[in-house]
């Protein structure tokens, strides 16, 4: 086919020479790639960073962003039993009503109810941060070029603005941002949280395990859908092979 | 031309296999092809049906907590579950006494008072008539129980159908005591 | 010519079809129709294009059981769907990449009627069909992703009906009756919803016109030749049923790998930010099927004449037929028109590349000459290619084609 003729390959490379002139568009930092447990075909999340992640989460995030899409009850998945979900959801006040009287009323969180948002509406989150909204957190992940690997250096990439760089008003540099200025103060902080089970808190460690508890909050179906997926390749390279032995079968008939 | 085609549409033919054992061979892999391929359809077919289920929310919800703390004796409060309505009452000592009176009168599904609680002075049912669905009223109708103004079904005080189209008594659902001030109903 | 007809030995069924010939039809149309003998791999893809049509209407009926087309709640309905419906997450992946399925396969099955000429006669209006769906499926893939009501299909939406203020004197009206109100909203959604489950029922029925009228000459061939005897076709079935059949076990590994391990790779990650009115992402792109005409589109600096282009670039196929001047079908046999082919392959590659990125610095220039390339193409190169080119010998008929070297041993 092309490969026998000299024009469509001297086309080809002129336009991947045309393309390679075209300058780069984002000035922002590029994240690199970071090993996570739940990447790759067989990928499972990693229940202790999960849980771990969970805590960095209510212990620091989630004094400005919302978790809407996480009930109770999911965190099931991170390895607390049924009790430890109820007592979970109970230390948390939800909103509910009206009453017969026609108030609304708080009561004490069930599993079924979705973790509650730290602000009662969108301008009220913005009166509080400068104007700025705080995103939800339940879909992040997903929501930004990079996924893991950008929220992780967006975590850890909090620094000194160079000497000729003009920060905005209320705004803290980061390169991996777009214009490389945020409105989120640096929120990770060594030894900012006590784990449960010992780890130590480098901001590196907290920045990996919120983003691993970030990553199965914005899917937590990633490992059915991984485990399905190879049942499914399984069957289906099966049948590739059956197919193209009945298709020879079929076709021989008319070998003549 | 006629014969060209006959021979054609022979060679086109299914068989004309070669050698002893070649239609078994065939035969095999056609089947053992199809019977792969009708397992594979319907391992396909079944999320596609059981996506109709009830999801993993509604679920969630399919049971209940309720405290029983602020329930006086005599009053009968009505809470949610299932999208359905369920009566709770905490019944009197006379409430209980008349229920078990009429345990072996004639009634169209006859069920003893004591098979319809766990604890007696408290009765849960289904706030929803057997008949065609309607909630019946409380402290209505000819037994001292409930009264379904759609089709004029009259419960007991144990909330058994006495009189009326309604065919079945109200329904118990399935709850359990967690402590003395909570049952917990689904 | 047939390879029998439809002799069925049940009594019920012979009575049946007495009174509705469904079944002789059915008969007629995949068991004994003659096909050609040397159809290649390429003839695959108009099979898999309505597979993957039944997989879309069946995934998406089931989704809509689910889905909720009010602007307050159909981002939450889809979240609804992934998290708590039961194997929800399977049903929109493979909808949504089951989209993405559909326009490949349609892509190839329309770049292998131009390599083998089956725009030609007497199939023009076989082609014509073929365009109008499509057309169909364009519009019903951009409503289909308006649905989730995510950044891109907000400001997707917003851009492309925008579109339709370059009509002259009616365009603003045009616009605000297409949205229901003053800008893109739930009035939007709404009936988007709507028509997005309407439409692919008329691509249904355009696709048995599409299948009739390919029925009337019969299927092309590679070698672009016509069947002259009986020698020369086959009947549907056992042969071409268990290579579809091959070949959909094939593009079932393709489509698995993307609903298993890559479901989001074709799409954008701000389509999982809620719709913000107010906040307009810092680059808007569409689908990748739809690049190639993102690109034609911004080429032109001009609004109504970038609009005309983008369309004209679908609509000038319908003239194809008498574009192309050349008495021969199949490109194996038209060496000069076979390199144009491919540089017009490389030229869409192109174009779609374009329209994945913002219109700055050298993909304006780029755009711009391949938008050229393409119209050049159409409009003077096949026709005078049609003309000049002095084609190879065609082979005798095709079972000269396909048994002649084996005759010769």
């Amino acid at each position: 086919m092309t490969h026998k003729n000299p024009c469509i390959a001297l086309l080809i490379a002129v336009a991947l020479v045309a393309v390679g002139m075209v300058p780069a568009l984002a000035e922002e930092a590029h994240p690199e790639k970071q090993d996570w447990s739940h990447q790759g075909p067989t990928g499972t999340f990693d229940r202790g960073a999960l849980q771990r992640g969970f805590q960095v989460y209510r212990e620091v995030c989630s004094a400005c962003h919302d978790l809407k899409y996480i009930t109770f009850r999911n965190l099931g998945d991170l390895g607390y039993s049924k009790a430890e979900i109820a007592a979970l959801a109970a230390e948390y006040e939800v909103a509910d009503g009206p009453n017969d009287d026609g108030d609304m009323f708080t009561r004490p969180g069930i599993p079924s109810d979705h973790i509650p948002s730290p602000f009662a509406n969108d301008n009220a989150a913005r009166a509080s941060n400068g104007g700025a909204l705080p995103p939800d957190l339940s879909l992040i992940v997903k929501a930004r070029e990079g996924g893991e690997d950008y929220i992780y250096a967006l975590l850890t990439g909090y620094r000194d603005a160079p000497d000729d760089f003009t920060l905005g008003e209320g705004l803290n540099y980061n390169p991996y941002f777009t214009n490389s200025q945020i409105a989120m103060p640096q929120p990770l902080f060594e030894e900012a949280v006590e784990f449960a089970d010992g780890t130590g808190a480098s901001v590196e460690q907290m920045a990996h395990d919120v983003t691993t508890f970030l990553a199965w909050a914005a899917e937590p179906t990633l490992e059915a859908r991984k485990r399905l997926g190879f049942k499914v390749m399984i069957y289906l390279l099966i049948l590739v092979g059956l197919m193209y032995a009945v298709n020879r079968r079929v076709w021989k008939k008319l070998k003549q | 031309m006629q014969a060209e085609k006959r021979e054609l549409l022979m060679a086109t033919d299914h068989d004309t296999n070669s050698g002893e054992g070649g239609k078994t061979r065939r035969d095999f892999l056609y089947v053992a092809t199809g019977a792969f391929g009708a397992v594979g359809a319907a391992a396909f077919a079944w999320p596609l049906i059981d996506q109709m289920n009830p999801s993993a929310d509604v679920l969630a919800l399919s049971s209940i907590k309720v405290d029983l703390s602020a329930i006086e004796v005599g009053r009968t409060i009505k809470v949610v579950w299932r999208k359905q309505p369920v009566f709770i009452r905490h019944r009197t000592a006379a409430d209980i006494r008349d229920a078990r009176a009429d345990d072996s009168a004639e009634m169209p599904d006859p069920e003893p008072d004591a098979e319809r609680v766990e604890r007696p002075e408290w009765l849960i049912m289904v706030g929803v008539c057997t008949h065609l669905g309607c909630i019946p009223l409380g402290d209505r109708g000819d037994y001292g129980g409930w009264f379904c103004p759609c089709h004029g079904s009259h419960y007991d005080k144990s909330g058994r159908i006495r009189k009326g189209p309604a065919p079945k008594n109200l329904v118990v659902p399935k709850y359990v005591f967690v402590d003395d001030n909570t049952v917990r109903i689904g | 010519m047939s390879f029998g007809s439809f002799q069925p030995k049940n009594r019920f069924i012979k009575w049946f079809d007495g009174q509705l010939p469904i079944l002789s039809l059915m008969h007629g149309t995949v068991v004994s129709y003659p096909t050609p003998r040397n159809l290649n791999y390429w003839w695959n893809f108009g099979s898999l294009a309505g597979i993957f049509l039944t997989v879309q209407i069946i995934t998406g009926v089931i989704l809509a059981m689910h889905y909720t087309p009010e602007s307050t709640m159909a981002f939450d309905s889809v979240e609804h769907i992934m998290r708590d419906v039961n194997y929800g997450w399977l049903l929109r992946y493979m909808h949504a990449n089951g989209a993405s399925m559909f326009f490949l396969v349609v892509y190839i099955h329309i770049f292998r009627g131009l390599y083998f000429g089956s725009y030609k006669a007497p199939r023009e209006v076989l082609w014509w069909l073929g365009l109008v769906i499509l057309l169909l499926m364009m519009a019903s893939g951009f409503m289909g992703y308006v649905l989730p009501w995510g950044q891109m299909s907000f400001w997707a939406a917003k851009v492309i009906t925008n579109l339709f203020s370059a009509i002259p004197i009616v365009g603003e009206s045009v616009v605000r009756w297409l949205w229901g109100d003053f800008s893109v909203g739930n009035a939007t959604l709404n009936r988007f919803f709507s028509l997005h489950y309407l439409l692919p029922f008329l691509i249904v029925g355009v696709v048995i016109l599409h299948i009739w009228a390919l029925h009337i000459p019969g299927s092309n061939n590679p070698l672009g030749i016509d069947a002259k005897g009986p020698q020369d076709k086959i009947p549907f079935h056992p042969y071409y049923t268990a290579k579809d059949l091959f070949g959909l076990s094939v593009i079932s590994v393709v489509f698995a790998f993307f609903i298993f391990y890559a479901p989001n790779s074709l799409g954008h990650p701000d389509n999982y930010i809620p719709a913000n009115p107010l906040a307009t992402p810092p680059h808007i792109v569409p689908e990748w099927y739809y690049l190639p005409f993102y690109a034609i589109l911004r080429a032109i600096p001009d609004k109504l004449f970038g609009v005309i282009a983008m369309f004209s670039s679908i609509l000038l196929l319908f003239a194809l037929p008498w574009l192309d001047t050349s008495k021969v079908r199949s490109a194996r046999f038209r060496p000069i028109y076979k390199q144009f082919f491919w540089l017009l392959v490389i030229d869409a590659v192109v174009l779609g590349y374009v329209g994945a990125n913002p219109p700055e610095g050298a993909f304006i220039l780029i755009g711009r000459l391949a938008t050229t390339y393409y119209f050049l193409h159409f409009l003077v190169i096949v026709p005078i290619v049609g003309w000049l080119e002095k084609p190879k010998p065609l082979p005798e008929s095709i079972a000269s084609a396909v048994l002649g070297d084996k005759a010769e041993g």
